[in-house]
């Protein structure tokens, strides 16, 4: 009996080493796990497949490097979704270490779209990626609700200049681009609360369309957004950033750690179930030495 | 007065913000726009409050010889060296090794100058003074003669530079992304000590939790039917309940707020 | 002779047949079209109209679909919209409509210097052309009669949400009036909000410091005002057993109102030269090194006691996951849902949501935010019965219940 007792108070240390071992191993195997796509992701997903070439869409990286396991998959799907679709990008940072996370990806990305590559069965040739014609990076300004608020009025606002300094009217994408108006929709990646602000001051007075990037945490408090029609797509956590690669046919870090996830996810319910039967065994030791 | 005055302010822009939420005529517009120009003002000018009092902590800390006292140092170096890197920039192939010979400088220069502040000895105190005085001056004579890079104080040069750069990529992301999948190991901790089947509503949680983290496991048995039942657990009496508590916060940050402008609630002004 | 009268006569059957020869050309293709099929039918009934409740700088044109839009010759593909200062022109290009549509917004900038500024109270001239597949093929409307943009001065959009603020100030009113007569209002015990006090003796018996975390919100975030109220009472008893009190903060201008807040609590308390500046302090703004540096306070300074009261984010956990192994009392309150299981698994005590609002109320036991606490409680009960009108009607096919509440931007 004292076994199912130990069971029960096991030193959390255990609990650690085995999730290193288990984590450790399942990124260095090398096997694939099979990603059901959610309805949430798809919308997202369909609704940049339907984007004519020419067409807007404003990402907001708002998460900081604590978030990049998570976040920063999907914003390289998403990103090279739109761009091997000619879709132009505007991009803002409203968290502190945001521009770093976006510089970050857009050097990377750029290098990506040179090359030739397949997704889904189209072949999509490589080609430049132009600052000022294909994205415009906006940059960081403090204070996000504000920030947010003016964008809606005009870009120009809170954003004279781009984050590299150029005049926003001599950037040849941004010639009548005034606000939200002229975006097709808005995505925020995020992981904090600057997402309530984009619902409340961004969707709820400008009414444009918006979807929304989590962190696996924040997910479940977002969907009453999407079942009032506030938000038309969510990606939660690592699983959504999957579940994108997989619809856009690019797997990347996100189906990597997958792997990760789901064997984590079996150490955890492996503890929890020894906890609840040393849990059981203990009470009915009590009840039975209660009773004699 | 001292009291009357803010409450004033506070009842006068809240009932402003409030009605011009009402009205979308431009002259409101322009104001409300106006007052937005200021909230970030007073931000950045609160800022430079804020690193003012983490100096002054570290510096006290340091001053007293207090446990932990070396961690003032790093935090002092480093904001010394993230700043020094974002207002500088090279202005030609590199940066070369003046820079970094005047970074060694400077950050020699603030330790010294903190041991100035900690030592009580007057001999202590002269060598250290010496000290920070000689790394001071050689740190000025290496940035008047160090053609390879020069002081950028408007920003996107110094975002460019290259330290900045390789200290944000390969010191901060690592170091933030580390702290939060410590949260990985905790949620095993917290979940292996507080799901435990107590009573009708622990074991109602239990199973939630249960299913929730087996969503799109396909290896266990019934698959399909676990992913099912997962989502409509998130699509329905999670939505339920969600939906329920932001209703109660949202008229509790409705009835705060109106408490805050008509002077109800004081708490913020200091008094409970 | 018969030689000249035989020349006469082929001569003659020669003009008349190159006569014939110059009759009528004949068509080379009698396949051509006639070029005005190609063009498809004007767009009708065009109307402009100033955008309703908005700043202004923006016109809605509106006309009912040309004739070959989906039907007839079904060649239009797009509408183009002109707009010109007057009605000789020149008109400019300010959008497009696809096929179909019948309805284009003309939203200008108000920046005089933009290129797509449009004034106010000045005639407007539009024009909508039909356009086919080869954008040279258009067939253009009648320039419409001049309409001015203007801006209101009152959303009725929002209609809804001025009732509901009035009613809910009325609310307000009525049991702050009833609180402050006298009249007894009970608020049902919050554990947390009592344990307080427990922990905070707890912390004097033991000589270690409190640890007090405003979370990482702004000044202007409600929980952290609620936040600021419960510190003013934590400091209160803290000058008055002479316990050590730590705030780190995340914010600045949070940093400078806490450091108000708690100076004047022990001024109240009677201990104004207890007060020292350093215990609340600014750390940084960015999330996970200002967890790291309070964790590091933690487990430095093992305070007995932890209270995490305002915004939490993911770093709730690591708080308190933290605290538990520094063998801390610990109190939280946050109304970040997603959060609040995190405090629930991790403290000993949690308020969860409004019980955090309620703080304040539950602390003073002033009448006047008892009587706010009840107006809140009976809007929420309001709120519950429309739900279940809204129900009602919806399942019964009343639809103009719902629309009654809803605001239009």
């Amino acid at each position: 009996m004292q076994t199912f007792e130990k069971l029960m108070k096991l030193d959390r240390r255990w609990v650690y080493l085995l999730l290193i071992i288990v984590c450790v191993w399942s990124y260095i195997a090398d096997f694939t796990v099979p990603i059901l796509v959610e309805p949430e992701v798809r919308s997202i997903h369909s609704f940049i497949d339907s984007l004519p070439e020419g067409d807007i869409v404003m990402i907001a990286i708002d998460y900081d490097p604590n978030n990049l396991a998570e976040l920063h998959p999907m914003t390289y799907a998403m990103v090279e979704h739109c761009w091997r679709n000619k879709v132009k990008t505007i991009f803002t940072s409203l968290s502190q270490n945001g521009p770093g996370m976006c510089d970050q990806a857009l050097r990377d990305l750029t290098d990506s779209m040179a090359l030739d590559r397949e997704y889904n069965g189209v072949e999509y040739k490589g080609r430049e990626i132009v600052n000022g014609i294909d994205y415009c990076f906006l940059g960081y300004k403090p204070y996000f609700a504000i920030v947010i608020l003016g964008m809606g009025q005009d870009f120009r606002l809170p954003f004279p200049t781009d984050y590299y300094g150029t005049p926003l009217d001599s950037i040849p994408m941004m010639k009548g681009v005034i606000n939200y108006g002229q975006c097709a929709c808005v995505i925020d990646i995020s992981g904090g609360n600057i997402t309530d602000a984009w619902i409340s001051y961004g969707q709820g007075r400008f009414g444009f369309p918006l979807a929304l990037g989590l962190t696996g945490v924040m997910t479940a408090q977002y969907y009453p957004y999407l079942g009032s029609g506030q938000v038309f797509g969510i990606m939660g956590g690592l699983l959504g950033a999957a579940q994108y690669e997989e619809l856009a046919d690019n797997p990347g870090r996100a189906k990597d750690g997958m792997r990760v996830q789901l064997f984590a996810h079996m150490v955890i319910i492996l503890f929890i179930v020894m906890g609840n039967v040393g849990y059981f065994a203990s009470r009915r030791r009590l009840k039975q030495e209660g009773r004699a | 007065m001292r009291r009357q005055i803010p409450f004033a302010l506070v009842f006068i822009f809240g009932i402003f913000m409030v009605f011009q939420y009402f009205v979308p005529h431009e002259t409101s517009e322009w104001a409300y726009e106006f007052l937005l120009d200021w909230i970030i003002v007073i931000g950045i000018f609160a800022l430079a409050l804020g690193i003012w009092s983490l100096f002054k902590v570290s510096v006290e800390k340091i001053k007293l010889g207090k446990e932990g006292a070396k961690y003032s140092y790093l935090t002092l170096v480093g904001l010394y060296l993230m700043v020094a890197f974002g207002f500088t920039q090279q202005t030609g192939g590199s940066l070369g090794f003046g820079y970094f010979v005047w970074i060694v400088l400077c950050s020699a220069c603030i330790v010294a100058l903190m041991r100035l502040r900690a030592v009580s000895d007057s001999g202590a105190k002269r060598m250290w003074g010496m000290v920070s005085l000689v790394t001071l001056v050689a740190a000025v004579l290496v940035a008047i003669f160090d053609d390879a890079w020069a002081f950028f104080l408007y920003t996107p040069e110094g975002l460019q530079n290259s330290m900045f750069r390789t200290f944000f990529d390969y010191v901060m992301m690592p170091i933030l992304a580390t702290m939060f999948s410590l949260l990985a190991f905790y949620i095993a901790s917290a979940a292996y000590r507080a799901f435990r089947a107590r009573n009708v509503l622990a074991s109602l949680l239990l199973i939630a939790a249960l299913l929730v983290m087996s969503r799109f496991n396909p290896f266990i048995p019934g698959a399909e039917y676990v992913a099912k039942a997962s989502n409509w657990l998130m699509n329905v009496p999670n939505l339920a309940a969600q939906r329920a508590i932001v209703i109660g916060i949202g008229l509790g940050i409705v009835a705060t707020a109106l408490k805050v402008i008509l002077g109800i609630e004081r708490g913020y002004m200091g008094k409970g | 002779m018969k030689h000249k009268l035989m020349i006469g006569v082929l001569f003659v059957l020669f003009g008349m047949s190159s006569l014939w020869a110059q009759t009528e050309p004949v068509e080379a293709d009698s396949a051509v079209v006639d070029s005005t099929e190609l063009y498809p039918a004007p767009v009708s009934h065009l109307r402009a109209t100033d955008k309703p409740n908005d700043h202004g700088h923006a016109i809605v044109v509106e006309w009912e679909t040309s004739a070959d839009d989906g039907g007839g010759k079904n060649n239009v593909v797009l509408y183009q919209v002109f707009r010109s200062m007057s009605f000789d022109g020149p008109f400019d290009s300010v959008g497009t409509a696809p096929a179909g549509e019948g309805r284009f917004e003309d939203i200008g900038s108000k920046d005089r210097s933009s290129s797509s500024f449009i004034p106010d109270d000045t005639d407007l001239f539009y024009q909508i052309d039909a356009v086919t597949a080869d954008p040279a093929i258009r067939t253009p409307s009648d320039i419409l009669d001049p309409v001015q943009s203007s801006g209101q001065w009152f959303n009725t959009g929002r209609v809804p949400v001025l009732v509901a603020v009035l009613i809910f100030g009325l609310l307000t009113g009525i049991f702050v009036t009833s609180a402050k007569r006298g009249r007894e209002l009970y608020v049902r015990p919050i554990g947390g909000i009592e344990a307080v006090d427990d922990a905070i003796g707890r912390a004097t018996e033991m000589g270690r410091p409190i640890l007090y975390v405003l979370g990482l919100g702004t000044a202007a975030d409600v929980a952290t005002i609620a936040s600021f109220t419960i510190l003013s009472r934590v400091a209160k008893r803290v000058a008055e057993y002479q316990t050590e009190l730590i705030v780190p903060t995340y914010d600045p201008i949070v940093m400078s109102v806490a450091q108000e807040v708690v100076k004047s609590s022990y001024f109240d308390a009677g201990r104004p030269e207890d007060y020292k500046e350093e215990c609340v302090f600014f750390v940084t703004q960015s999330q996970f090194a200002y967890v790291a540096a309070v964790n590091g306070i933690m487990l430095r300074e093992f305070p007995a006691t932890n209270v995490y009261m305002g915004k939490f984010y993911a770093e709730s956990l690591l708080l308190a996951e933290t605290g538990s192994l520094a063998g801390s009392i610990q109190i939280s309150g946050t109304d970040e849902i997603a959060q609040i299981p995190f405090f629930i698994v991790a403290c000993d005590y949690t308020l969860i949501g409004e019980e955090l609002y309620a703080a304040s109320a539950y602390l003073g036991r002033e009448p006047k935010l008892l009587g706010s606490l009840k107006a809140q409680d009976w809007a929420k009960a309001a709120v519950v019965v429309l739900a279940i009108v809204g129900l009602v009607a919806a399942n019964f096919g009343w639809l103009e219940f719902p629309t009654l509440f809803r605001v239009i931007d």
